[in-house]
């Protein structure tokens, strides 16, 4: 099983991105499972959130939240603390929204893409540095998921965005 | 279709495609998605139903009874508080015999105050005479839905349907669920007919009176009504698998149970965790297996007695707890027990309470614990307690 913990503030649209890759994942594929779910509780724009994508290809029978996780993508750099490296699995990557290094974790401007797309916010921009780092879905399934979990008018552009992330790290 | 929905989304596909007629709605979390989609759905046409915002939940069942009297099919959802405060109208429903479908959230009961999941609300309305469904995932939750209302107005049952899901872990958890088409679901469910409705041109007496010489005649028939879903869910989900290919299995689900020396007797979305604990163990050489009950109402006594008869110990894990006594699942399995002249060694698992997380490492100490022995009323977490030992 893979795990991906997200991390944002309320409002990012860090559970969209869950939830973007947990479709991804299983579009087209009767093999492939996943849940994806919100760090519970009520919502307020602002607070720390986290949330959750479990990918298997056997159905995931474990609703709790992620102890140990392949990859943690954290939406805002103010979230980020040495310690989250506890929540790893060997050999498991941190990736990081920020303008500066930061030690222990992958940092990427991810809010500078997102601003050459005209996005509020950095969450497919994440979703597309994960899946270009990660290859735990294709490019394609992932704008896929954008085309069917997102509203029309803002498609092009999460699209777009998202490819942009791909390339960024794939390069 | 498939798509990526929660269990609350799911089980809104579920009653779009079961046509309800009347619809009444007041929010509560977990439960507040499923009436925000179907409010969608009736917005958007692809759902015609009268949508009725009402002031309570109190309200939100009143107004499903008096639609169900108008011969409508009616549904309504609720969680937690809300099914308590409209707990007055569950004895009304099912006594009146109208086959309306609630959903339920599973959730907490203050105080103190919580919004997360346990099963505390729904199993206190045990004794309101209505049917009580538990799913385990988020495609269990759009079959239960489409399934409810076949099983609740058949004639032999005539009584209202309650679906729990487990809050948040299911109603708020993201899933691939398939989505029947239009075309299976309407050949599958019919419209509701009954005669048990207001007719100017043939009228009758409704939601009388009765008196100490009849009332009792009227309550063995509510009895009757649930004891015949049995059967009754057992011919729906043959007709369901027959159109659309997925299998249920009744009042219980067992796993792994065939030559299981142990086994944990558990409700709603725990069950998986206790499967794939219950794999680990097989390879370890320890025979656990697992049995989910499906149906808490009408209660399956002959499944729980056939598959724990020859266990060595048997434990129940359960979000419930009935203070000063011990978790109701517990009771009502040993009751089964009891009934059928078995006599095997069990233990009560109280957990989850508040929505408090059952790890994979709790339900592997619940296996060690009673293959050991241990105390009869274990909190998880907290410890046992000697009760009736």
């Amino acid at each position: 099983m893979t795990e991906i913990i997200w991390l944002g503030r309320g409002g990012q649209g860090a559970f969209t991105a869950a939830k973007l890759l947990g479709a991804a994942y299983t579009i087209g594929a009767d093999d492939k499972y996943a849940l994806a779910f919100p760090s519970f509780g009520p919502e307020r724009r602002g607070a720390p959130v986290r949330a959750f994508t479990k990918l298997d290809t056997k159905p995931v029978a474990d609703r709790s939240q992620t102890e140990k996780a392949d990859f943690i993508v954290v939406l805002d750099d103010t979230l980020y603390t040495p310690d989250l490296r506890d929540l790893l699995r060997e050999g498991g990557s941190i990736i990081v929204n920020s303008k500066k290094p930061t030690d222990g974790a992958l940092t990427f401007d991810a809010e500078g893409i997102a601003e050459d797309y005209r996005l509020p916010t950095v969450n497919t921009v994440m979703f597309g540095l994960l899946v270009g780092m990660s290859g735990v879905v294709t490019s394609a399934e992932a704008e896929e998921a954008i085309k069917g979990y997102m509203p029309a008018k803002i498609q092009e552009r999460n699209i777009a965005a998202l490819r942009r992330a791909v390339q960024e790290v794939s390069e | 279709m498939k798509k990526f929905l929660s269990g609350n989304e799911a089980f809104a596909e579920g009653i779009r495609l079961a046509r309800p007629q009347v619809i009444s709605a007041y929010p509560i979390t977990p439960q507040t998605i499923v009436v925000e989609r179907l409010s969608e759905m009736v917005e958007d046409g692809s759902l015609t139903a009268e949508y009725v915002h009402v002031e309570s939940e109190h309200s939100a069942l009143s107004c499903a009874i008096g639609a169900s009297a108008a011969g409508a099919r009616a549904f309504t959802a609720t969680s937690s508080q809300g099914l308590l405060y409209m707990a007055e109208c569950l004895y009304y429903a099912a006594g009146g015999r109208f086959p309306i479908v609630m959903m339920n959230a599973d959730r907490s009961t203050a105080l103190p105050w919580n919004i997360y999941g346990d099963q505390r609300d729904s199993l206190s309305q045990l004794d309101s005479g209505w049917i009580q469904a538990y799913a385990e995932n988020a495609q269990e939750a759009l079959d239960l839905a489409l399934m409810s209302y076949r099983i609740a107005e058949d004639k032999r049952v005539s009584t209202p349907y309650m679906a729990n899901l487990d809050g948040f872990v299911l109603t708020h958890t993201y899933e691939t669920v398939d989505i029947p088409t239009r075309e299976q679901a309407d050949s599958f469910l019919q419209p509701y007919e009954t005669d048990n409705r207001i007719d100017f041109d043939n009228p009758r007496n409704m939601a009388f009176s009765a008196g100490p010489d009849t009332n009792y005649i009227f309550k063995y028939k509510e009895h009757e009504g649930v004891l015949a879903a049995r059967e009754v869910i057992s011919e729906t989900e043959a007709a369901f698998t027959e159109i659309f290919g997925r299998q249920y299995t009744g009042l219980t689900e067992n796993y792994l149970t065939e030559d299981a020396d142990y086994i944990i007797v558990t409700l709603g979305s725990i069950a998986g965790l206790c499967r794939e604990t219950a794999d680990k163990l097989r390879g370890q050489g320890i025979k656990a297996g697992v049995v989910r009950i499906r149906y808490m109402r009408p209660f399956p006594n002959v499944e729980i007695a056939d598959v724990l008869r020859n266990v060595k110990a048997y434990a129940v894990l359960e979000k419930d707890v009935s203070f000063g006594n011990e978790g109701t699942v517990f009771t009502n399995v040993n009751s089964a027990l009891k009934k059928a002249g078995i006599d095997v060694r069990g233990y009560n698992f109280i957990g989850g309470l508040g929505g408090r997380n059952i790890s994979a490492a709790d339900i592997e100490n619940i296996y060690t614990s009673i293959t050991d022995g241990t105390d009869a009323v274990n909190f998880i977490g907290i410890g046992g307690e000697d009760n009736g030992k």
